[in-house]
């Protein structure tokens, strides 16, 4: 069975948790799993990747490049893929790896299946991948007719391998690329570390709010998860300015698959719905007893958000010392 | 400037999905099918720069599609768009990213047009390929997911949200820039537009695909959730929701 290369990304010295979810996966299919890494952190960061899965580490250290090209990422994967001629290529579906895998799929002439939620071998060794479609209204599951599959896989779906050694790291001189799109410079957010797609929990509001200024209550209960949870918010709250359009949870917004999802004062338009149902627990809080959202929640409370978020908050904390 | 944007037919978000009978797809029976959202503010973002330069240059909307896709390239029309391209195909729904793009980058060569607007998804498959494919397929740069763009000159700064932050990126044309919710304020067709979109030429040619590798093997509805509990009201539920979440879901 020919490997699957893995491209992992980094922050600073670290590879990022979405990737070594990747790595994961793609051990689980089987084969050699083979990791790229880039950037000037890589050597570092490849030596972290013990237990990730991975069989082998390709860190291309790139000094002469002071900014970050996603020309330059997709040059070094292609060189990479011609030498292995994976299965296939994974990638992280973070705001890299959306950018990256459509770009290398082009150039390679393969077929690319696109925030995978499921993985699977076929009959004849090759990847299949099932991914949502409409928002997760429904899936399919596609594969390659020619050799390689790319991939992205989404945050918070796959586990880590966590098993296994350190892979044998070698390093790999970045081929001349010709460097079209440059990051000149990242500018962190003031509200924080956490996006809603990648958070492992999400504490999501809409108009049963009521006004734009009660977000706090819901800004205290994230807080009670020490760094883990992320806000969201329903399409009607960011139409009405109230949140960024980072924040939006649904079809015109972003997916996810957190463990656990608050929906607060949340109806449950069909398109919201699609947007959060993987999750794996989902608790709503909303004062109409008949709101869609309570034929999709795990748990529902029903009453007043204003006055349940913050005895919840509360409790919480209590629970999770 | 000459700008091409791309766009998509697409079912409306408040769709309520059923699997089509003979083919991996939905059950188009019924459905309303409406321009892709995302492609409504490459639209914006095409009107608004040929507005800054005085009302120099064209703006044209290139869409595979079936002759049904006149209706959303009217919509462009009606929006302001100059002309409007339809790469024709009855099967244009079940094609894959990798085929549209072949034939709109096909399409934009043979306009000669120096840069591609266009949604960063199309609502209906999810994938987020087609602009990158585009770029790459053409050589040019590209900037996806774009709430911010500045072009003065050949010289692009685009702005996208990334986790965490916002990312600067520069790039010169020819480039395919996608664009993101939160860009603009889409403008509304007016009556006049309407009346204006029915004389303005649309064009029907045979799209030229690019061979396809990808393969859709099957279409499934996502399992419904067994939830529904509602585990009581008002404050006084706050104890056993934590409760549960703590001894029943372990998520705490």
């Amino acid at each position: 069975m020919s490997a699957i290369l893995v491209y992992v990304e980094t922050k600073d010295d670290q590879p990022k948790k979405a990737s070594l979810e990747a790595l994961g996966a793609a051990s689980r299919l089987g084969g050699e799993v083979v990791a790229l890494l880039y950037g000037r952190h890589a050597q570092a960061a490849a030596a972290k990747l013990a237990l990730s899965g991975a069989a082998k580490a390709l860190a291309v250290e790139d000094a002469q490049r002071a900014h970050f090209s996603p020309e330059a990422v997709v040059a070094a994967l292609a060189a990479a893929a011609a030498k292995l001629s994976p299965r296939a290529i994974f990638f992280a579906a973070t705001s890299q790896g959306r950018d990256l895998a459509p770009r290398l799929a082009e150039k390679l002439g393969c077929a690319q299946a696109s925030d995978c939620t499921e993985l699977r071998n076929g009959g004849d060794g090759k990847v299949e991948a099932r991914r949502p479609v409409m928002a997760g209204k429904a899936y399919t599951w596609m594969r390659a007719k020619n050799a390689t599959l790319v991939a992205t896989l989404r945050p918070n779906v796959f586990a880590e391998a966590k098993s296994g050694g350190a892979p044998a790291v070698e390093s790999m001189a970045a081929p001349a690329a010709d460097l079209k799109s440059i990051v000149k410079e990242i500018v962190a957010s003031a509200s924080g570390v956490l996006d809603v797609s990648e958070a492992p929990v999400v504490v999501s509001g809409g108009r049963g709010l009521k006004e734009a200024s009660n977000w706090k209550v819901l800004e205290d209960l994230a807080a009670a998860f020490g760094g883990r949870a992320a806000l969201g918010a329903s399409r009607a709250v960011v139409d009405a300015g109230w949140r960024p359009h980072a924040e939006q949870v649904g079809q015109t917004g972003k997916t996810v698959a957190p463990q656990l999802y608050f929906a607060v004062g949340i109806s449950g338009a069909i398109q919201h719905l699609a947007g959060m149902r993987t999750a794996k627990t989902i608790v709503a809080i909303n004062k109409d007893a008949e709101a869609p959202i309570f034929k999709v929640a795990d748990y529902g409370i029903v009453g007043d958000a204003l006055e349940i978020v913050p005895a919840l908050t509360a409790a919480i904390k209590k629970a999770i010392g | 400037m000459k700008i091409a944007v791309c766009m998509k037919r697409v079912p409306a978000t408040d769709t309520k999905v059923k699997p089509g009978a003979g083919r991996p797809w939905i059950d188009s029976t019924g459905v309303e099918y409406v321009l892709n959202p995302y492609d409504e503010f490459a639209i914006e973002e095409a009107l608004r720069l040929k507005e800054a330069r005085g009302g120099a240059g064209e703006v044209v909307v290139v869409c595979v599609g079936s002759a049904d896709a006149q209706k959303e390239l009217r919509t462009a029309l009606a929006m302001g768009a100059d002309r409007a391209i339809l790469l024709e195909d009855a099967q244009a729904e079940l094609r894959d990213a990798q085929e549209i793009a072949g034939a709109l980058a096909a399409a934009v060569k043979e306009l000669g047009s120096e840069l591609v607007l266009l949604g960063k998804t199309g609502v209906d498959r999810d994938q987020s390929q087609t602009g990158q494919r585009v770029a790459t397929r053409l050589g040019w740069g590209c900037a996806i997911e774009c709430a911010k763009i500045a072009i003065d000159g050949s010289a692009i700064r685009a702005e996208r949200e990334i986790e965490g932050g916002r990312e600067v990126l520069e790039l010169s044309l020819p480039a395919v820039l996608s664009c993101e919710k939160g860009l603009n304020e889409p403008r509304y067709a007016g009556l006049k537009g309407i009346m204006a979109a029915k004389k303005k030429p649309l064009e029907t040619k045979a799209p030229q695909y690019a061979a396809a590798q990808g393969e859709v093997l099957s279409f499934e509805m996502p399992p419904e959730r067994s939830g529904g509990r509602i585990v009581g009201s008002g404050v006084d539920a706050v104890a056993e929701l934590v409760r549960l979440l703590q001894q029943e879901a372990k998520v705490l």
